[in-house]
Order: C-alpha cells, then sequence, then structure tokens
C-alpha cells in the first residue's frame, strides 16, 4: 500500500484501486500487527467493510468521491460512533454505545473515508504515556518496550504501524503532539474552535481540541480540511473561511521569520532532542528562513497553571458519570448518594480518580481564589507571551516534547514526573494557538524526535508551509519503523 | 499566603464527598501523598504578581455563537433511554431519594 493518504484517495478516486480492497489489505495489516502493538479497542470489520463497498458503489454510479474516498481512518475512542462501542478507555463506560456520530466523525463519513474502528486512550483522555487505559497497554512501533505517548497514544501507534494512514486524536494538553512526537509521525492540534468538539467525550471544555494524525504532513492537510469549520451544535466553533491547507504545503518559506524560544531548549531537554531540533532549524534556514530567539517568560508555570484549571474543567465535566443515564452502574442499597459514590469508585481509574479530587480541591470554597482564579490569570500572561513572540517571528520552532518516548512503567509511579513530560506542549494549548508536530529524525538508538510548530490562531496554513518544507529535506527524513515498513 | 492549609487526609476526604466518591481507605492515604505534592508544585503560582492581570475563561470564542432558537430533530425518547442501566415508563429509573 502507497504511505500517503493524497496517494491513496486519489487512486480509489481514479478507479485506479477499489476502497474494498483497500480495506481488505488493512484488515490483514491489522490481524499481523495489532498483537504487537495493542492500538485498537475496537476494530468495527463489518461497518469499515460495508463502508467501503459503499464507496466503491458510489463511484459505479458516477457519483464525485470525497477527498478521503477509501482511505482507512482509526478513531480516539474519546469520539462517539454511532452504534460502535466508545469507552473513552473507562471501565465506567464499558458497554456504552452512542445513538449519534461526532461532527468529526459525521465529516470523514461524508469525505468517504472508511473507519477502521476505536483507537486505545489514557482513561477519558488523562495521561501521558497511555498506561492510564483501563483495557491495554499500547506498545510504541519503534521499540515496543517503550510508550507510544499519550492520550491518543493508539490513534498514534496505529499509523505509526501503519495499520492505517490517518487517525483522529484529542489534545487538550499535548495529547496528540506528544505521541506524534514519539511515534515518528504527524500530528495536529488546530485553534480552539477551528474543529468541531461536539461528540467528543468533554475532558476540559476551554482546552479540548480534535485533530488528525497522518504518515505526512500532506495527508494531514487534507485530513484538517475536511474537519475543520463552523459546526452549530458547537458554539465555540469559529465562522473562519478554512483554508486550503494542502495547498499551503507548497506555498515558500523562504523569508518567513520563525522563532526559537529559548525556554523550550534548558533544563531536561535530552541533548540528541536538542541537536535535531536545532538541524531542523538549520535545514529551515537553507530555505531562506530568517531564524531569531525569542523568549515566552512564563512557559515554566504552564504545568502548575494547566493542571489547576484541567482538573477543574475535568472535575465538572466528570459529574455526567454517574451510573443513571449511561454505562456502568452500582447499587450497594437503596440509597442514591450511595449508587453515585459506588459507581464512580467502581468506574474510574486513579488517573482520574486523583484529577477529580485535584480539580474539585481547587474549585472548593476557600480555595477557588488561591488556586482556579490565579491560574486563569496566569493563563493570561501565558497567552501574552506568544502574542508578544509573533509581533516578532511569524513561527515558533521548538521540541515537541523534551525527550523521546519513555519505557513503559517508567513514570506511572510519579504523577508529577508524568505531568512534567507535558511542558513543551501545554503553553500552546492555555493559549488556544495552533501548533503540530513532525518528525525531524531519530535518535542512535533508532527512536524518533519531534519539533513543534506553532503559529497565530488560525494560522494553520503557515505551519503546513513550514512542516512541508521540513519533510522535503532530506537530512530529516524519518519514515516507517523497521519493523513496520 | 491565604492557601498555606495543609494538605491532609481530611482535604481529600472532603473533597471525595463532594465529588460523589466513596474512596476506600488506602486510596485516600495514597491521593493524599500524591496531591500533596502536586498542590505544593501549583504553590509556586503565587509567586507571580497578577494583580492588575484579568483572568482567562476562554479562549477565542465568536461572539455570536447562538444558532435561533428553532426547534430541531433530536434523539427520540427510545434512543435516549437505550443506554441507560435501568430505565421505567419512559424515563430514567433510580433509587427512591428524599433530601431533607
Amino acid at each position: 500500500m502507497v504511505d500517503s493518504i493524497v496517494q491513496l484517495a486519489e487512486s480509489v478516486r481514479s478507479g485506479e484501486r477499489s476502497a474494498e480492497s483497500i480495506a481488505t489489505e488493512t484488515l490483514q495489516r491489522v490481524d499481523a500487527r495489532e498483537p504487537s502493538v495493542r492500538a485498537f479497542l475496537h476494530v468495527d470489520r463489518d461497518g469499515f467493510v460495508a463502508a467501503a463497498r459503499e464507496v466503491d458503489a458510489k463511484r459505479a454510479r458516477g457519483e464525485q468521491l470525497g477527498l478521503l474516498a477509501g482511505v482507512p481512518i482509526a478513531i480516539k475512542d474519546a469520539l462517539c460512533m454511532n452504534g460502535v462501542p466508545t469507552t473513552a478507555g473507562s471501565r465506567i463506560l464499558e458497554g456504552y454505545k452512542p445513538v449519534y456520530d461526532a461532527t468529526v466523525v459525521a465529516k470523514l463519513r461524508a469525505a468517504d473515508a472508511t473507519l477502521v474502528g476505536k483507537t486505545n486512550l489514557d482513561e477519558f483522555a488523562m495521561g501521558s504515556s497511555n498506561e492510564n487505559s483501563a483495557y491495554a497497554k499500547v506498545h510504541n512501533p519503534w521499540d515496543l518496550d517503550r510508550a507510544p505517548g499519550g492520550s491518543s497514544g493508539g490513534s498514534a501507534a496505529a499509523v505509526a504501524s501503519r495499520m492505517c494512514l490517518g487517525s483522529l486524536g484529542s489534545d487538550t494538553g499535548g495529547s496528540i503532539r506528544q505521541p506524534a512526537s514519539f511515534c515518528g509521525i504527524v500530528g495536529v492540534k488546530p485553534t480552539y474552535g477551528r474543529v468541531s468538539r461536539y461528540g467528543l467525550i468533554a475532558f476540559a471544555s476551554s482546552l479540548d481540541q480534535v485533530g488528525p494524525f497522518a504518515t505526512d504532513v500532506r495527508g494531514a492537510a487534507r485530513m484538517l480540511r475536511v474537519l475543520a469549520g463552523r459546526d452549530a451544535h458547537d458554539a465555540t466553533t469559529l465562522d473562519a473561511p478554512v483554508d486550503d491547507y494542502e495547498a499551503a504545503c507548497d506555498l515558500p518559506v523562504k523569508g518567513l521569520r520563525v522563532g526559537i524560544p529559548r525556554e523550550y531548549f534548558g533544563e531536561g531537554i535530552d541533548p540528541e532532542v536538542n541537536i535535531a531540533v536545532r538541524r531542523a532549524v538549520s535545514c529551515l534556514e537553507q530555505f531562506g528562513c530568517i531564524v531569531k530567539p525569542v523568549s515566552l517568560p512564563h512557559t515554566k508555570y504552564a504545568v502548575a497553571t494547566y493542571y489547576v484549571l484541567a482538573t477543574a474543567e475535568a472535575s465538572s465535566n466528570l459529574a455526567r458519570f454517574d451510573g443513571v443515564r449511561y454505562g456502568m452502574r452500582k447499587e450497594p442499597g437503596p440509597d442514591l448518594r450511595a449508587m453515585y459514590g459506588a459507581t464512580r469508585d467502581a468506574g474510574f481509574g486513579p488517573e482520574v480518580k486523583r484529577r477529580i479530587l485535584l480539580g474539585t480541591f481547587v474549585l472548593s470554597s476557600g480555595f477557588y481564589d488561591a488556586y482556579y482564579l490565579k491560574a486563569q490569570k496566569v493563563r493570561t500572561l501565558i497567552t501574552r507571551d506568544f502574542d508578544a513572540a509573533f509581533n516578532e517571528v511569524d513561527v515558533l520552532c521548538a521540541p515537541t516534547a523534551p525527550t523521546t518516548a519513555f519505557r513503559l512503567g517508567e513514570k506511572t509511579s510519579d504523577p508529577l514526573a508524568m505531568y512534567m513530560s507535558d511542558i513543551d506542549t501545554l503553553p500552546a494549548s492555555l493559549a488556544g494557538v495552533p501548533a503540530m508536530s513532525i518528525p525531524i529524525g531519530l535518535t542512535a538508538n533508532g527512536l524518533p524526535v519531534g519539533m513543534q510548530i506553532i503559529t497565530p490562531h488560525l494560522q494553520e496554513a503557515r505551519a503546513f508551509a513550514v512542516a512541508a518544507a521540513c519533510e522535503r529535506h532530506d537530512a530529516l527524513h524519518v519514515g516507517a519503523p523497521p519493523a513496520f515498513a | 499566603m491565604s492557601n498555606a492549609r495543609t494538605f491532609d487526609r481530611g482535604t481529600v476526604e472532603h473533597v471525595a464527598k463532594l465529588a460523589a466518591l466513596s474512596l476506600s481507605s488506602e486510596e485516600a492515604e495514597r491521593f493524599t501523598t500524591e496531591l500533596a505534592a502536586i498542590v505544593a508544585h501549583v504553590d509556586e503560582l503565587a509567586a507571580l504578581d497578577t494583580s492588575d492581570v484579568p483572568p482567562t475563561y476562554q479562549v477565542c470564542i465568536p461572539a455570536d455563537s447562538l444558532r435561533d432558537d428553532v426547534v430541531v430533530p433530536s434523539l427520540s425518547n427510545a434512543e435516549a433511554l437505550s443506554q441507560a442501566p435501568r430505565h421505567a415508563h419512559g424515563g430514567f429509573a433510580v433509587p427512591v431519594f428524599v433530601e431533607g
């Protein structure tokens, strides 16, 4: 199978390949590779093949096919798919089958994509390694003893292992970008409000954003074009026109001012990550970009700010899981409050409980001003950092994460150490600006390194231009993991 | 500092009650240790002077984001109840409760 979403879709649109043959080949790959990667919680075999046949039938009827015709795409299990099990990686939603499609799922179907199934994640998207899933551990296709990153680790691993060429993730504090970096693929967190959240099981509503993973930049660009836009079901979606991100991949980058935020290269950065990002930046210089150092002085406060705001919002959002309308119910006796408590204690895993407790604490009487309100003010300072930087430069380039993929189990005993691994992705989430991660090289022991490209609000097209330029440079080529090429 | 109170076992039990979580004794003990370390890290925010800084509640919300108040089709009663652990008489069934 080709390694590009755009080529694959065009081969179906032209009639060179049938969607059903691609679906058959995809299921063979899933059968061969899934036992070692464990990216999926549910493979929707029947629905997937039926969708592929429908694409072929549509072409036979002479109808125009969509931009993602016959392209197999995997869906993070935090997104609702009508009639297909959706758990958010939690026991509390075991057996739940949504009665509607998330808007992004409906948009992929309308573009004639074929949906393979639901991918594993940290429970309710809370985590940086996928190890908080209630169901299974996902393995990084570059080294099966390592974490794929999180929380969208299953979506990233499915693409990295070439079980499919594209997938959907959601990013609240880095949950698309960090696994993209760890798995050597492209991952995009759009501007807050660029893509609908309707049908995304909410974690932190002022931060959550859905976005694509793909094997290459152009594939991610085509997916985002399909996904983006105003949705009447989500009042936070923006009405701005959707750019042609794919065309942006061919734009010249000569003369673009590229800022290098010094705070992202300080204490804690792996020397090999530092070298790889600086090499990528020098490649951009060869293309005529003007590189200059900038400062985002409040970066060091991002972890504390994020873990106050995100947990506060989560404690409110997760109140809906009470055993009444969907999912698990535990009824120790004829007492409503006991039912709530027992259901939530049995249904939620330790990280989710930890965050609900922290979020409830920072919102509680006597602590609201000191924690929640304070963090909202620091969020303003972090946003102003980006505003000031973007007065000087057009785009920011930085590591996506301070390290490459860590070993499974390495950080599970220390929640704070796990939180600190998000330091490079949290600031863009708090500011609501778009950011993507692209693979830029391998370390000596063969692990991929990701570079983050951050642009001002709604300037995704500019990021795609920079990302595509990097991808064209031979020195930055990464490709598929050797075991899954 | 207004938040200098120690984050202790009593705090965890109080917020667990607010959050409708019935924790086991072991869980309460472990969360007390873990959350105390996290709250100590969060306390670093207190060092920043934010007296003249407005809070950010939400970024990039469109001003005219509400649709017209027109009734459109939604889930049927049967669809809405289809995932409930228990339902009766067209509604969600819960244990009897009386709160004063």
